[in-house]
């Protein structure tokens, strides 16, 4: 367990290193994943322990989130400037995203599978 | 009376307190969920936020007393992040199977994002610093933040947009996604994880691991593309 933890925190670090010293746009825990990633490829299994490492983080994701959410009290002033045309903008684009993006991927993904 | 608010002095500088508050709140959220059959719109990361958002109003409390305590939750984002790739490792076989259309669906969903939040927003006669903090809104924080600074935004207001998007994406996506009529799990992860980053992705994987892992790959994925491509593409525009 504590093996794993150490693995994956050792890939985010590799990644925010390479983020800093390369001098990409990408953060370093997106870097990280690929770096983990790329290590799962070469050992050509999942350990279990690390499964269960990563089980644990994954499975209450959504927790991470709420510190960051709760910096909305900081931005109340920024926000009622423009309440109305920022939250239209907000769910307007969101959704028209996430429909555009499945019908997209259901159009291409049936033509690849069918082939 | 006087020893309560002693030991509310000493507890609201210790980092227990507001760390303890995030999960106590986080938990009754997800309560709530559950008890509501796990419907999207009792979205919990909403229902935590707002939690505590009421109880810092009620106690007069700053967001960086909050954060001192909150950063232990806070820090766990980035492992987890790297943990993606776990569920991303197991569903490469889909992945390489359809590399061309998920590339393709992705750009053209983040495309469709940024190009709707700015066209409101103008169309709204919004300055245009409020468009440059918004059109990066569906990639993960970091990421959205570096690229608002670049194209003359405002990081902070950027932050909180993401948060919105993601919240909104994960509350809405699995009716907007029904109501389409898309089932297949590929198509919803990555819909999701194109228009709503961590947060979409934390929800999907807790619904299908195909889906999620689609998902965390759509949020990799858009965040490159995004950070690449938007700087040149507003540089063309405005």
């Amino acid at each position: 367990m504590i093996g794993y933890l150490t693995l994956i925190l050792s890939c985010q670090l590799l990644g925010e290193l390479a983020a800093q010293a390369l001098g990409l746009p990408v953060p370093g825990p997106v870097l990280g994943m690929a770096i983990l990633f790329a290590f799962l490829l070469v050992r050509g299994h999942v350990p279990e322990a690390l499964a269960s490492t990563s089980e644990g983080l994954l499975r209450n994701m959504s927790l991470l989130f709420v510190p960051a959410g709760t910096g909305i009290i900081m931005h109340s002033a920024l926000l009622s400037e423009a309440l109305l045309p920022l939250s239209l903008a907000v769910a307007l684009s969101t959704s028209l995203a996430i429909v555009i993006t499945a019908l997209m991927m259901r159009w291409l993904g049936k033509a690849e599978t069918h082939d | 009376m006087t020893n309560l608010a002693q030991t509310w002095v000493y507890l609201s500088a210790s980092p227990l307190f507001h760390l303890t508050l995030t999960l106590v709140a986080f938990q009754a959220a997800s309560w709530v969920f559950e008890k509501g059959g796990r419907n999207p719109l009792l979205n919990p990361v909403l229902g935590a936020v707002a939690l505590v958002v009421a109880v810092l109003a009620l106690t007069g409390t700053d967001y960086l007393t909050y954060f001192q305590g909150a950063q232990f939750v806070h820090f766990l984002l980035g492992p987890a992040t790297v943990a993606l790739a776990i569920p991303l490792y197991r569903q490469w076989h889909h992945v390489r199977a359809s590399w061309l259309a998920i590339g393709a669906s992705m750009l053209t969903g983040s495309l469709a994002a940024v190009a709707s939040a700015v066209a409101v927003l103008w169309v709204a006669g919004s300055r245009e610093a409020l468009m440059a903090s918004i059109a990066p809104k569906s990639v993960t924080a970091p990421v959205a933040m570096g690229i608002a600074k670049e194209l003359g935004g405002l990081p902070s207001l950027t932050a909180v947009l993401v948060i919105v998007s993601g919240i909104f994406g994960a509350m809405f996506g699995p009716l907007l996604l029904n109501l389409v009529g898309v089932k297949d799990w590929r198509a919803r992860g990555l819909a999701i994880g194109t228009a709503s980053h961590g947060i979409g992705t934390a929800r999907a994987l807790q619904v299908n691991e195909t889906a999620g892992a689609f998902s965390g790959l759509a949020m990799g994925l858009n965040a490159l593309a995004t950070a690449l491509l938007l700087p040149i593409l507003w540089g063309l525009i405005f």
